[in-house]
């Protein structure tokens, strides 16, 4: 875990100051390369988060949109290859949002986002500390709890009911939830919905992007034939 | 600290999105040397729009590729006068754009004009129903001119747009088909209706059925091939349902880019640059004119001083008021004595609505654009009877269909969870089986709702953020009470299987959270005297002969419609008047 770290922080050393701009790129892309074909979730290999933190991802992850029933589940989407990749990109930073102090911790909900912290800074906390509460109430870490006990710990979160040292853990529950339903139907450019099935499930076409005929009247209340396009060219 | 000094313009437009473009268009031919300065980048169909690149929910719908990032600018808001404000940090109720086109790239395309009532809304409500009709705090005021006065220019900007609808009122004569309640249009749209599409449909019988008078939306998504009085070419819709927060990648939805300028690049005297965000307008030494603005240029991340004998301040309606505020021109608007007017008058749109589920129909839900619309107009400002209801306002009803994409639009039946199995099993189950109906209304302006420039919080060149008070109000959520009564009706004769409602009530607080729309309106309004606006009718800033400003920031209150077509309207009313009056021998015009 500490190798990953150092690993992983000399990455971001490398991106965010341009030194060896040659050799971080090169890196950067045969992992992009590797990861594109990447078949099976459990050969990815996070770029973002610490094993534990990937433990946890994927268990929440399979807790929200889980397999059974109709349906793919965001394991099968590859939700958390999203979500790892969405942490190291703008959104994980905060990049495109107003981040100047100071932050008043008691904003009512309607008053948006008002947290000092960047999405990835509160992944990480929250992780931490949820594991903590979990290994306290439980004497286990979230991700080996059974699904269940996950259940209940997810739904505490999303009602306000766990109070972590950083922030209540509401906070991260929304930005989880999101961005696991990001995952699930996004383009797959971006990492999850994987094969597009997300789409086929639900009758979206994705990129297609040309109906004419199907808005004239003749073709009300008839159901759309065509699979989903991706923005790659891909057909599902 | 001295600054490098750029050479003089004639014209200097500031932004360069819908209103600047007219402007400058319809100047051009004056031979002035005019220069646009747009603070985002340049952007045309290719590369920035182009398929399918474009069609991407998760870039340009959730990440906002095109808009005004809160890192860029952003604003504080607080709900009453004392409170602390609050920045509005990541985008959710509007969304303000970035770069060359504006708003105008990522709009919807519903495109409307005023009633002639909306204009002289004080002197109509007050002459109909008593003085008593506005509450005391209610500082809605008339238009300086009327809706006869600004209908060339809402004609012309029908034909610049290529719009396409039908008619209701031509001249005077009610048209079968078309909206019986619009104001009297002097000719057809430029360009036939939209296709209606399944959910339009099934909205509309119901419609008739009890009573009312449905009619497709007019819309800027071109319905056939049209060439504009600039000789820009557009091309038909195809539906594809990518048109709010994306621009079109098919030359169909009317934008500065498809309508103006293409052709405004070819004129030798029109210049602009991108990724020069104007920091501040500088007024002369003797406080009546202008000399220019100060510049950042985001590449070379200098600041400059642009000289210009002109200056037509066409930014975003909320920009345009921190503009104002910032660079000290026209005395700001004090709420509690009701002088100063720069930050008066801010107001915003009411919205709501009702989703249908219905198991045995399907919408094809992602067949769609921003203007697919049927809509009726029996519940608008002109045929409300404000002394029994109560409330001075107005609203549309609509069924539409557009933004049919899984991330953010995929309406549920209430109860269902908000994930697990059975959240994920219902989105199979419903994408594609519900439809909308929702109302649009006006919102009155109000003493105690207005911007000024806050006190803490700074923006990334050190300038004071603007600050917005603004909270809903009893006049205007009786008004959306109202309109609930009349789409519960509508959905009662339907009778889906499940209703979702997302109305507003006395009880609703302003959520920032929740997207409702980007009509920003007021702050520097328009009026007949320097008392109570800071714009003529012509656009001409009271006191300060050479600076003229454009967009929704003139709107003394907001009307019932979006506000894209008034804004344009108003522009071109403005272009005239500085290429027909003002250049001939620069004055105050009124």
């Amino acid at each position: 875990m500490a190798k990953d770290k150092v690993q992983t922080s000399r990455r971001r050393f490398l991106q965010t100051t341009g030194i060896g701009v040659g050799g971080s790129l090169l890196a950067q892309h045969q992992v992009w390369a590797a990861q594109q074909g990447v078949k099976n979730l459990s050969d990815y290999k996070p770029e973002f988060f610490s094993p534990e933190e990937w433990k946890f991802i994927m268990a929440a992850c399979d807790r929200l949109i889980p397999q059974d029933g109709n349906g793919p589940g965001a394991l099968a989407c590859h939700v958390p290859i999203y979500i790892d990749k969405q942490m190291l990109g703008d959104f994980g930073s905060g990049a495109r949002w107003y981040t100047k102090g100071p932050f008043d911790p008691n904003a009512i909900p309607q008053k948006g986002y008002q947290s000092p912290f960047p999405p990835k800074e509160i992944y990480q906390r929250a992780i931490k500390e949820i594991n903590a509460w979990c290994q306290d109430k439980y004497s286990k870490a979230f991700a080996a709890l059974d699904a269940d006990a996950q259940d209940s710990v997810l739904t505490a979160l999303d009602k306000g009911e766990v109070q972590l040292p950083s922030f209540n853990g509401k906070l991260f529950f929304d930005f989880l939830l999101q961005n696991t339903k990001e995952g699930y139907f996004s383009d797959p450019q971006y990492g999850g919905n994987y094969g597009m099935q997300s789409w086929v499930f639900i009758g979206f076409p994705g990129a297609r992007g040309a109906f004419l005929e199907w808005a004239q009247e003749a073709q009300h209340n008839k159901k759309y034939p065509l699979g989903p396009v991706d923005v790659a060219g891909d057909r599902a | 600290m001295s600054m490098r000094e750029a050479k003089k313009v004639d014209v200097l437009l500031v932004g360069l999105g819908w209103t600047n473009s007219v402007v400058g268009m319809e100047i051009a031919d004056s031979g002035l040397d005019i220069l646009a300065l747009e603070r985002g980048p340049d952007r045309d169909t290719v590369p920035d729009f182009k398929a399918p690149q474009m069609l991407d929910e998760l870039k340009y719908a959730l990440r906002h590729e095109l808009a005004q990032w809160p890192s860029i600018m952003t604003l504080t808001h607080r709900y009453k006068p004392g409170q602390k404000a609050l920045p509005y940090r990541t985008i959710g109720s509007f969304i303000p754009a970035n770069g060359v086109g504006g708003a105008g790239v990522h709009w919807n395309g519903n495109a409307w004009r005023a009633q002639p009532e909306e204009m002289k809304l004080r002197s109509y409500a007050e002459g109909k129903f008593g003085k008593a009709v506005f509450s005391e705090d209610i500082t809605t005021q008339d238009y300086p001119m009327t809706y006869a006065e600004l209908e060339p220019y809402f004609d012309y900007y029908e034909r610049i747009m290529g719009i396409a609808g039908k008619a209701g009122n031509l001249n005077g004569k009610i048209v079968e088909g078309g909206n019986p309640f619009e104001g009297p249009r002097s000719k057809e749209y430029p360009t036939k209706a939209m296709q209606t599409l399944y959910n339009s449909e099934t909205f509309g019988h119901a419609a008739k059925e009890l009573g009312y008078h449905p009619f497709t939306m007019p819309s800027a998504n071109m319905t056939e091939s049209y060439t504009n009085p600039y000789g820009m070419q557009l091309g038909p819709c195809n539906y594809c349902g990518f048109c709010e927060r994306f621009g079109c990648y098919n030359y169909s939805k009317a934008s500065p880019q498809t309508c103006v300028l293409g052709a405004l690049k070819q004129k030798p005297n029109f210049h602009y640059k991108a990724n020069s965000e104007v920091l501040k307008i500088v007024l002369a030494d003797d406080g009546k004119t202008v000399t220019g603005a100060t510049v950042f240029d985001e590449q070379t991340q200098e600041t400059y001083f642009q000289p210009a004998d002109l200056v037509v301040l066409g930014t975003f309606a909320l920009n345009n008021v921190h503009m104002m505020l910032y660079s000290g021109i026209g005395k700001p608007y004090d709420p509690q004595t009701g002088e100063g007017v720069v930050g008066k008058n801010y107001a915003y749109q009411i919205v709501g609505g009702a989703q249908l589920f219905f198991k045995d129909k399907n919408f094809n839900r992602f067949v769609g654009a921003g203007s697919a619309s049927i809509a009726i107009d029996d519940f608008g400002t002109n045929n409300m009877d404000f002394g029994k209801l109560g409330f001075v306002g107005g609203a549309y009803i609509q069924s539409w269909n557009t933004n049919g994409q899984p991330i953010r639009n995929l309406p549920l039946p209430p109860g269902t969870p908000k994930w697990g199995k059975g959240w994920k099993e219902a989105t199979g189950e419903w994408y594609n089986h519900s439809m909308s109906i929702a109302y649009h209304g006006s919102n009155q302006s109000y003493r105690d709702v207005y911007c000024d420039l806050d006190p803490v919080y700074k923006d990334r060149h050190g300038r004071p953020l603007m600050r917005l008070t603004y909270e809903f109000k009893p006049n205007d959520m009786k008004m959306a009470m109202h309109y609930q009564d009349a789409i519960d009706g509508i959905v009662k004769v339907l009778n889906p299987d499940h209703v979702g409602r997302g109305y507003k009530n006395m009880n609703t607080v302003y959520d920032l959270r929740a997207y409702q729309s980007t009509h920003n309106t007021g702050g520097t309004i328009i009026g007949d005297k320097p008392t109570n606006s800071v714009v003529n009718k012509y656009g001409q800033v009271w006191g300060v002969h050479n600076l003229f400003i454009c967009g929704a920031s003139l709107f003394p209150q907001n009307i019932q419609y979006n506000p894209t077509g008034m804004a344009v309207a108003l522009a071109l009313h403005t272009a005239a008047a500085i290429r027909d009056q003002y250049l001939k021998a620069p004055r105050e015009l009124v």
